[in-house]
């Protein structure tokens, strides 16, 4: 754990106990129960709102606490941690993108809804099942958007889509000429296709060429961060299963095949968490930014990968039932390694950055 | 705003740093600029050069090779704030801190904790002066990852000890002048039977052989005692402690190991220059084989995600003061991940770089191969892999022994 000061010590806590007490796993499995598209309780979001975390990365003037992104990073894991279901990540990536590239006028309009809860966001960038954004084909012309964006996350309930257009990222609020089909994944979250026809799209002017490829290293190192909350608790459950499980009269957790087995995730862990907060104080210091976001969701897919697997074998038998929350963590796992870039991406991505 | 106490802290490490860039101007000889320590753990001595030791002297009578170590005994009494500026400033001069090796990193640290105050005024000066070559007598034949297993007996002679039995591994003992030593003295208790002794290598009876390694080099060697009388002020500690003081030293040398010094010694350039340097490149400037790219990146991002976690500890280990509990992986990731980097970079340079002497190669290809295969050790001194996984699983994880 990077050393916090004492805002982000007091928020982390309050997630911590939050999630804990409010939104353990059971909670989820409530709103997967209910079976909505949405896949997230409105009120749930509408708490978050009321306890600061949609401002955390928005300037005061607009409502927020600009805390950074270290701040962000240690709400998202916890929320990771209970797989809590919410928009909260798709729009705190979705303003980063307004923050970076929006004019004054649209920061006014959209970030104090953003930061109050109103407006749920979300970033469109991918054509395909596999992560490209170098093959975008959606245009805008005369201000009206046409194109159709892949498996955007929390499309249903979003207000706002930040859309990757031919020529840079669009404003497109929901509305006239904005289509969802639903797309269940596995995870069974909040998933769809956007069709855009002759949509009306603001364009992002002030970011510059890169704004895409910033936003994108924001996007992956907080989905990093829920990935680092997911593979800590697989751990965590894991070693306490192990402590319970009695097979030939002895408590499994005494075997050494399968301590040496714990010992390896453990240090997979330690570097996964390093490289995920290093990506956040990345962000914050500016510094190098694309090298530490493309190494955080790397090592982020690298280690959740393993450990999500792990966490089933451990757990042997029960760990296929339904009835256990690990199989969830795993079913999580492959979409989020999926999104923004999978490890082959995110690989070369970082060889193209190191000169290679 | 700044306090006045902000004020005065900013000028008192400014002053210091001024008295450390006068203190290189003065004394560091500019052809070592760029040079490594002559005086590290493994390697030998080699003949030192009339700059290299007018340079240790210099920063030996200012204990500024051991910072942080009372000055009473020698060391420079520096905070930890001032040490950081030290090295800042060596780094910046292409100076290096000419005092090292075993009493260094391992043995002093130690002595400090446990020893006697008349032990702790004759050995540590000379640690701090660079003086004094210290080796390591833990490791016997049948006492390898099974530590405690330790046979060779110092028998209780009244006035001193009579010391019989075998060591190995010995690292640098043929070049050591002392040897801090795990020795029995009581058969009956495993773990409470043993003692830490300090032994002269040029005590009679002593016999050093040198081991010949795979890599061709020997650095590590045989020690035989024979009969070899000590004196009895030579103990550290209580008879029994020795089981308890051994392993806290081995703490020192894991944080040694891992962190960053060997290892960083044996990394060298990056494996992307390498391959620049051995394989084809695109008109882009990518390396054309896209599976070797592929490694390594893999290897890259997992490394600096390493180097990014050696940082972690030691930020977590000052602010909590206390040993960070991450710091028990870095022995383990550093020395797999050193091992990888070698095998890679032999498979970027493929026959050139496997060259074992004579012509043909350059000193970086040769010298590659050889920490190529020196590192195969690395996973197995200072308590290896399988025993750092057990010390993993039971001492953080909380996962217990099989009853």
């Amino acid at each position: 754990m990077a050393v916090l000061n004492d805002e982000q010590e007091m928020l982390r806590d309050m997630a911590r106990e939050w999630t804990t007490n409010e939104s353990p796993v059971t909670e989820w499995r409530k709103v997967r129960a209910a079976g909505d598209p949405q896949a997230w309780d409105s009120s749930v979001y509408a708490t978050m709102a009321e306890m600061g975390w949609t401002g955390v990365i928005i300037p005061e003037e607009h409502g927020g606490s600009d805390f950074g992104w270290l701040s962000a990073g240690l709400v998202v894991e916890q929320l990771g941690k209970t797989l809590t279901a919410s928009p909260l990540v798709a729009t705190t990536i979705a303003a980063s993108a307004i923050i970076l590239g929006g004019s004054d006028e649209q920061k006014a309009e959209w970030l104090p809804r953003i930061t109050s809860g109103e407006v749920v966001a979300t970033l469109a960038v991918d054509e395909s099942a596999r992560h490209d954004p170098s093959k975008i084909e959606a245009a805008v012309s005369d201000g009206k958007l046409s194109g159709t964006k892949k498996f955007v996350h929390e499309a249903h309930g979003a207000g706002l889509f930040v859309v990757a257009a031919t020529d840079g990222l669009y404003l497109v609020p929901a509305g006239d000429g904005v289509t969802l089909h639903n797309r269940s994944l596995a995870d069974q979250r909040n998933h769809a296709d956007v069709e855009f026809s002759g949509a009306a799209a603001h364009k992002l002017a002030s970011g510059g060429d890169d704004l895409l490829e910033q936003v994108l290293d924001r996007a992956r190192v907080l989905t990093a961060c829920e990935m680092l909350g997911m593979a800590q608790q697989v751990f965590d459950t894991t070693l306490d299963y192990l402590k319970q499980r009695v097979q030939f009269n002895q408590v499994l957790a005494t075997f050494q095949a399968l301590q040496h087995r714990m010992a390896d995730l453990f240090a997979d862990l330690a570097l996964m968490r390093s490289a995920v907060e290093g990506g956040l104080q990345a962000l914050d210091a500016g510094f190098r930014t694309s090298q530490a976001a493309t190494m955080a969701k790397a090592e982020a897919n690298r280690v959740l990968h393993l450990v999500s697997k792990e966490g089933i074998q451990l757990h042997g038998g029960i760990g296929m039932t339904d009835e256990y929350d690990v199989g969830f963590y795993l079913k999580r796992a492959r979409v989020l390694e999926a999104s923004f870039g999978s490890t082959s991406y995110l690989k070369d991505r970082y060889a193209s950055l190191s000169g290679y | 705003m700044a306090t006045q106490l902000d004020v005065e802290q900013k000028s008192d490490t400014e002053a210091f740093r001024d008295e450390v860039r006068q203190f290189i101007g003065e004394n560091f000889p500019e052809e070592l600029k760029g040079q490594g320590n002559a005086m590290s753990a493994v390697e030998g001595p080699g003949d030192e050069t009339p700059a290299q030791k007018k340079w240790r002297e210099a920063v030996g009578a200012r204990g500024w090779g051991t910072p942080t170590w009372p000055s009473e005994y020698g060391g420079g009494g520096l905070t930890r704030k001032q040490a950081a500026i030290l090295n800042e400033e060596f780094a910046r001069a292409g100076a290096y801190n000419p005092i090292g090796g075993m009493g260094v990193m391992m043995f002093g640290p130690t002595l400090l904790e446990f020893g006697s105050e008349e032990q702790k005024k004759e050995h540590i000066p000379p640690i701090c002066r660079g003086e004094v070559r210290w080796c390591q007598g833990y490791s016997e034949p049948n006492a390898g990852s099974d530590l405690a297993n330790l046979q060779t007996m110092a028998e209780d002679k009244c006035d001193h000890y009579v010391v019989n039995g075998q060591k190995t591994w010995t690292s640098g003992g043929q070049w050591a002048d002392k040897c801090f030593c795990l020795v029995r003295t009581d058969r009956s208790d495993k773990h409470k039977g043993i003692s830490f002794l300090l032994i002269d290598m040029d005590a009679p009876g002593v016999e050093v052989r040198p081991i010949q390694m795979i890599s061709g080099l020997s650095m590590f060697c045989e020690t035989f005692f024979d009969d070899v009388k000590v004196p009895k002020e030579n103990l550290v500690g209580e008879e029994g402690q020795g089981w308890t003081i051994g392993k806290r030293l081995l703490q020192h040398e894991r944080t040694n190991l891992s962190g960053g010094g060997s290892m960083a010694r044996l990394m060298g350039a990056s494996l992307s220059d390498i391959a620049k340097k051995y394989v084809e490149t695109d008109d882009n400037g990518r390396i054309a084989d896209a599976v070797l790219r592929d490694k390594i990146a893999d290897f890259e991002i997992r490394w600096n995600a390493f180097l990014l976690t050696a940082r972690r500890a030691a930020e977590e280990s000052k602010a909590e003061g206390g040993v960070s509990e991450i710091s028990s992986v870095l022995k383990k990731v550093g020395t797999k991940l050193g091992q990888e980097r070698a095998e890679l970079a032999i498979e970027i340079m493929g026959m050139q770089g496997l060259g074992w002497e004579g012509e043909g190669f350059t000193e970086a290809e040769l010298s590659g191969v050889r920490a190529w295969l020196f590192g195969k050790a690395t996973t197995i001194y200072g308590g290896s892999t399988e025993i750092q996984n057990n010390i993993i699983a039971k001492r953080v994880l909380g996962m217990l022994d099989h009853q």
